[in-house]
């Protein structure tokens, strides 16, 4: 690795700190702008204004705004995220520890099933352009992005798991082997095979199959015209005509030559991506009852649970930026012209 | 060239249409002529008249919208026009290959030069391991003045004398029988051009290959090869021996472009020569003769009546009513 090179790098890490500062700013005090508070959401009307205030004093919430902020500034920082302020108040690392593991374990298969389907179905499209699959394709990815990712999960749990019951209707896995099953990473299928505890493995696996087809379809559509239609430009190269003058077999030029050169701009896209699969996520966390971040996002938005929610878009936040500088990484070995 | 001359290449009444939105548009018309073994046979003519277009057809590498819509082209033989799609990738690479006019994009970005070399010996020999195809291609690469270091290279790592010449490899390292080079030196410095013009005739007299050479620069015909060809809006002007040619050009579109070349010995008062009008709308050429909105000895018969390609002496073929019998019907009306 160059000097340079790390320096880019070095670069390119500090450069997301200002994105990350803004971003968890802007929810911090959105939060508290929003009206209700984290007593009042949850206790109701019921608690005098006197217990209300004892509380608030207990969590904080009386200090001058701006200790708060700095207070999470430090959370952030340290990585510490404190308690949450509403059901128990239990501590947001040891709730982001069981949580983000389950959120991994649901986008990770969905953005392979997107980049995968999404690329190589793109391909294709791009080789037979002006044919019926080509035609058949676009018409499917357009349909795949204009629904909403809660109404494509539901569609999917009345058919697979209602009409034809074949799949299972929600969660993680069947509550009735939860008691025979011992995590360790919080990783259950990692933990599963780690154990060797067979019988729950089948059940995560097919938990996870609705959930993260669902996402992964959602995000299919943008990738596979994209892929087209930087495949078709890339296709009228001249490297590809010279390419067919020397006999290289057609397939191997669409889907050796050209795709390599395609997935260039794609993989910028793919961080990109990035951040909507995790939005995708909040919505398909909450139709198949994923106990995910996301879910606990949702619940705790509608608690104005101000610390789990920074904390949590915090998380989602140093994510993206460190997708993002990944990307750039990867450019320099994807692309040789790339040099820092 | 000798009298044995024996022909490799015989292209018969070969037609392009790219079928366009404004109609269909004929870029290469009714083209014949032959490609001798060993030679190298030059192609000139404006931007636009077809000769690359044409140089595409040999090796059946038009897409559409265009398509070659009639004529035959036998290579050593065999009628290219009857291949289907596995013939026909055997036949690119093998027996004709192309060395294409941009070095620049013509290689691919993400593949190293060795990568390519191996490619193209792999795709047409499966059978011959990696090893041994690296080997071929590094002896190939450096009798083109290039060091075998530089193979790890990537395209944009080498400069476009190194590029043209990696291009020139890729077309030599399945030896195929006819090169067909498509202003190959065109986006080089006339040092690296004058190299690789050398080069070029060292590698015909060395491997006894076949160059069909298709560019704008008349010089550079001059040059280097045996036989001229030049094409006028996707037709044939005039074939023949390229001391006759540039000596006695017959057809005026000749003329007249040998008399636009700049010459050293010109006068300082006398203007370089300027064609008149300009090239024809292919969607719409001229009734008749293409040339003869252009042509000053334009006779009445040029404007209703398409002449033939006629072979005026042995070897010399010109497209011109100048040079054939006026039917008779024509000439009384």
């Amino acid at each position: 690795m160059s000097a340079s090179f790390r320096n880019f790098i070095i670069t390119r890490i500090l450069l997301t700190i200002p994105m990350v500062l803004i971003l968890i700013t802007l929810v911090f005090f959105v939060m508290r702008v929003l009206p209700g508070d984290p007593i009042r959401s949850q206790l109701g009307p019921k608690v005098s204004e006197q217990q209300a205030n004892a509380i608030r004093e207990r969590l904080g919430l009386n200090r001058p705004l701006y200790i708060q902020y700095f207070d999470f500034l430090g959370d952030v920082l340290t990585l510490n995220f404190g308690n949450a302020m509403t059901q128990g108040e239990r501590p947001i690392k040891a709730e982001l520890g069981e949580r983000l593991p389950a959120t991994i374990e649901l986008t990770v298969p969905a953005m392979l099933l997107t980049v995968l389907f999404g690329i190589f179905s793109g391909a294709y499209a791009a080789h037979h352009r002006k044919k019926p699959s080509d035609y058949g394709l676009r018409m499917f990815s357009i349909i795949v992005y204009a629904i909403p990712v809660f109404f494509l999960g539901l569609l999917f749990q009345v058919l697979f798991s209602v009409r034809l019951p074949i799949l299972p209707l929600d969660g993680r896995m069947s509550p009735m082997l939860l008691s025979t099953f011992h995590p360790i990473t919080n990783f259950y299928v990692l933990d599963a095979i780690l154990t060797r505890n067979w019988p729950a493995l089948g059940s995560l696996l097919q938990h996870l199959i609705m959930p993260s087809v669902t996402l992964g379809l959602v995000l299919t559509g943008p990738f596979l015209r994209l892929t087209r239609v930087n495949m078709i430009e890339t296709l009228h190269e001249d490297f590809i005509t010279a390419g067919r003058a020397r006999g290289i077999p057609e397939k191997r030029l669409v889907y050796r030559h050209a795709l390599r050169n395609t997935f260039i701009p794609i993989l910028t896209f793919i961080g990109l991506q990035f951040a909507l699969l995790l939005a995708g996520a909040v919505l398909t966390e909450t139709t198949f009852s994923w106990p995910g971040m996301g879910r606990y996002l949702v619940t705790r938005i509608e608690l104005r649970d101000y610390n789990a929610v920074q904390s949590v878009i915090a998380v989602f936040a140093l994510f993206v930026g460190a997708i993002s500088v990944l990307v750039d990484i990867l450019y320099a070995f994807i692309d040789p012209r790339v040099r820092y | 060239m000798s009298n044995q001359k024996e022909t490799l290449v015989q292209v018969r009444d070969l037609s392009v249409t790219y079928h366009t939105r404004l109609g269909p548009l004929s870029a290469v018309d009714h083209v014949s002529f032959d490609i001798y073994k060993g030679e190298i046979l030059g192609v000139v003519g404006e931007s636009g008249c077809g000769k690359s277009t044409m140089g595409k057809a040999l090796m059946r590498l038009i897409m559409p919208p265009g398509e070659i819509s009639s004529g035959h082209i036998i290579f050593d033989g065999e009628d290219v026009m009857q291949y289907d799609q596995k013939q026909l990738r055997d036949f690119r690479g093998r027996r004709i290959s192309m060395i294409f006019q941009d070095p620049m994009t013509s290689l691919n970005p993400v593949q190293r030069v060795d990568e390519h070399l191996i490619e193209a010996i792999q795709v047409h020999e499966p059978q011959t391991p990696v090893e041994a195809a690296l080997r071929r291609a590094r002896t190939l690469i450096e009798k083109l003045g290039i060091q075998k270091e530089r193979l790890r290279d990537y395209p944009h790592q080498l400069s476009g004398g190194m590029r043209q010449r990696v291009m020139i490899g890729l077309g030599l390292v399945l030896n195929a029988d006819l090169i067909v080079a498509d202003e190959a030196t065109t986006s080089l410095d006339v040092i690296v051009e004058a190299k690789l013009l050398d080069e070029f005739k060292k590698l015909r007299d060395e491997f006894n290959l076949t160059i069909l050479m298709i560019t704008h620069n008349i010089a550079l015909i001059a040059q280097i090869a045996d036989r001229i060809m030049v094409m006028y809006a996707g037709q044939v002007a005039e074939i023949g021996d390229v001391t006759e040619v540039f000596d006695h050009p017959r057809h005026p579109y000749t003329e007249g472009l040998l008399r636009s070349v700049p010459n050293i010995e010109l006068d300082e008062r006398e203007e370089l020569y300027k064609m008149g009008g300009e090239p024809p709308n292919l969607s719409r050429p001229p009734a008749g003769c293409r040339f003869h909105p252009r042509c000053a000895q334009a006779m009445p018969i040029c404007a209703q009546r398409e002449p033939e390609l006629t072979e005026i002496s042995p070897g010399r073929f010109v497209h011109c009513w100048l040079y054939q019998d006026h039917p008779q019907e024509v000439a009384h009306a």
